[in-house]
């Protein structure tokens, strides 16, 4: 008998997948005929750039359906929906800019959505890299400590004196040959990978108690040393870039993976204390944190200055009320970075709350996938690198877009997929590659003969 | 372009919108349905005696070992005639990556109409259920077979 392993129909649901990818494509450019017919954006071209998307998603497509046949079929389409209305919504407010320039004599802008578009074509680039040559996720976990240690060099590239660049009083960016790059986006995922690969040794050590301090047990030191050391290493880089929507993202990162890795509702509640206390620290240290608290709690006081922003974003929203205003019908351009840290604001005042709702739910619906994938997975490190690359998609969605609505204090950070910002876009798709060839993994209806389950000979033995 | 058509686009986008996020909310829902209606495609697959596998064993004897629990839950192994090693060892039949198996940790061995577990003497034992084996022991269908993270039942 050679292999007779039980084999079931799995549908791959590979051209659902294309339909919807279609489909999403199609909103695209429904979004784009709008915005040219209600603006003079028309006048900037960019047809060439939207064919050019919508070739470059179905190549995509092309390499999933090769390298990994029985891939979750919805976050691509999900993904791709979210980069369109990105795109859209950059090229109308590159035709604000366009007409303000003309109001004010001076010459036109360079549109902003062809870069957006080649940083699209280098994410796309990078997923299918990372779906082709990550033939098993599993492979990762060799590379935990480089990973930690990349990270924490990725996290520090920007305080570099000759390559570091600040905007925007946050040093964030290196500047290479022209180009602006943001390390700490591809220091995310790094940073995953670490975690992960850390915590699948030692999550059963990890849960172990050591000795209990205030009804609440502390495992040992050795077991979660390196880990601190980590992570307040990158916590400081932060601070020295202040850089508080990646600190935010990363502690809540350790903090959710840390609870999965051990099953402990303990971390959920030191995690919690941690937040209070460090924020209460940064609050009374830093005066740029001070702001953010004060703006979130009073904007109105201070509306014509640093609560400028945010009432201008929350002043778009109730523009936009429950349909909107329509693509090009309203003024997103008034809010400064409507491209980049607000253009939630900006989809949520043409689009309305519907809109934003049809936008929430794609990410929740990339969430849900994402979990999906790391439940179905059969590894221990799939199990947690999975839910940890979820978790910093989901999160980021979650601090940004609560910034921008007032419900949690604003902190830069840019929203995955939709925001102009090249090296978010590319960290994005690596992440969305990542998760595709693990929920490929967990969904291959056989077990594959490098998994070494079964012999072949069984009974010529 | 009038006002009108401008805001029946409005409203038509955000309909175009909403039908793809249901879209895609009903193939999510289709794909959590799937494998109650997965059908097999090929139940236990090309045997070299097909013709001679019934009379080897009566219609009660167990046909597989279902992996219920541990990394490869959902794992199917089709029994024939011949005993299953399991352990750590790349040469077991069942290759268990966990910590707590020992190398060479248990095998399943035909007898009649029965499979027998032995211990090969590994370090964290094998179980039936909530005893630890200390013996070979007939292992019975719907009862579990645990070693280290694994669990495993014998199926018809």
């Amino acid at each position: 008998m050679s292999t007779n392993l039980i084999r079931y129909r799995v549908s791959t649901r590979r051209s659902a997948e294309l339909t919807l990818l279609i489909g999403a494509w199609l909103i695209g450019v429904f979004a784009w005929i709008l915005v040219d017919a209600s603006t003079d954006a028309a006048s900037l071209g960019g047809w060439t750039s939207l064919l050019s998307a919508g070739v470059l998603l179905l190549v995509t497509h092309g390499v999933v359906r090769w390298q990994a046949p029985y891939a979750d079929p919805l976050l691509l389409p999900s993904v791709a929906a979210l980069n369109m209305l990105g795109l859209a919504m950059i090229h109308r407010l590159d035709a604000a800019a366009a007409q303000r320039a003309a109001s004010n004599g001076s010459p036109p802008p360079t549109p902003d959505v062809y870069l957006q578009l080649t940083w699209m074509l280098v994410g796309l680039i990078a997923f299918i890299v990372v779906l082709t040559f990550v033939g098993d996720h599993r492979r990762l976990q060799r590379f935990t400590f480089t990973a930690g240690f990349a990270g924490i060099v990725l996290l520090f590239l920007p305080l570099l004196p000759i390559i570091g660049t600040e905007v925007n009083g946050a040093q964030l960016w290196i500047s290479l040959f022209g180009l602006t790059f943001q390390p700490g986006e591809l220091a995310k995922v790094a940073l995953t990978i670490f975690f992960a690969g850390f915590l699948v040794g030692r999550r059963h050590s990890l849960a172990l108690v050591h000795k209990k301090i205030l009804g609440i047990g502390i495992p040992r030191g050795k077991d979660v040393g390196p880990l601190f050391l980590v992570w307040i290493f990158a916590l400081l880089v932060l601070i020295l870039e202040r850089d508080l929507g990646t600190s935010l993202l990363l502690f809540g990162l350790f903090t959710v993976m840390l609870y999965v890795a051990t099953g402990r509702r303990s971390w959920v509640l030191i995690g919690a204390l941690l937040l209070a206390v460090g924020g209460a620290l940064a609050y009374r240290l830093f005066g740029h944190v001070q702001i953010r608290f004060d703006v979130w709690l009073r904007p109105f006081d201070d509306a014509n200055g640093n609560g400028y922003q945010i009432v201008q974003s929350l002043y778009g929203l109730a523009n936009g009320g429950i349909f909107g205003t329509g693509w090009g019908q309203g003024y997103p351009q008034l809010v400064p970075f409507a491209k980049t840290d607000f253009i939630t604001s900006a989809l949520g005042e043409e689009l309305g709350l519907m809109g934003l709702i049809a936008i929430l739910l794609l990410f929740a619906i990339i969430v849900e996938r994402g979990a999906r994938a790391a439940v179905a997975t059969r590894d221990p490190f799939g199990n947690l690198f999975a839910i940890g690359l979820t978790t910093v998609i989901g999160l980021q969605t979650f601090i940004v877009i609560g910034g921008v609505t007032r419900l949690v204090p604003l902190t830069g950070l840019t929203t995955p997929f939709l925001s102009y910002g090249g090296s978010s876009l590319v960290a994005n798709y690596i992440i969305i590659g990542i998760l595709i060839r693990i929920s490929n993994a967990a969904r291959a209806p056989e077990i594959t003969d490098d998994q070494l389950v079964l012999r072949q000979d069984v009974e010529t033995k | 372009m009038s006002e009108l058509l401008l805001s029946i686009l409005r409203i038509g986008f955000l309909l175009a919108l909403w039908w793809f996020v249901l879209t895609v909310v009903s193939v999510l829902r289709r794909d959590l349905q799937a494998p109650r209606d997965a059908k097999p495609l090929t139940p236990a697959r090309s045997s070299k005696q097909p013709s001679q596998r019934p009379t080897l064993r009566s219609r009660k004897t167990s046909t597989k070992l279902v992996i219920v629990e541990g990394a490869l839950t959902g794992t199917v192994l089709p029994l024939g005639t011949s005993p299953i090693s399991i352990g750590r060892a790349p040469d077991s039949t069942v290759v268990l990556d966990d910590d707590f198996v020992s190398t060479r940790h248990a095998q399943l061995t035909p007898n009649g109409n029965h499979w027998i577990v032995e211990d090969l003497g590994s370090t964290n034992g094998t179980w039936i259920d909530r005893t630890r084996i200390s013996a070979p022991t007939v292992l019975r269908p719907g009862t579990q077979l645990r070693i280290g993270r694994t669990s495993m039942e014998l199926s018809s």
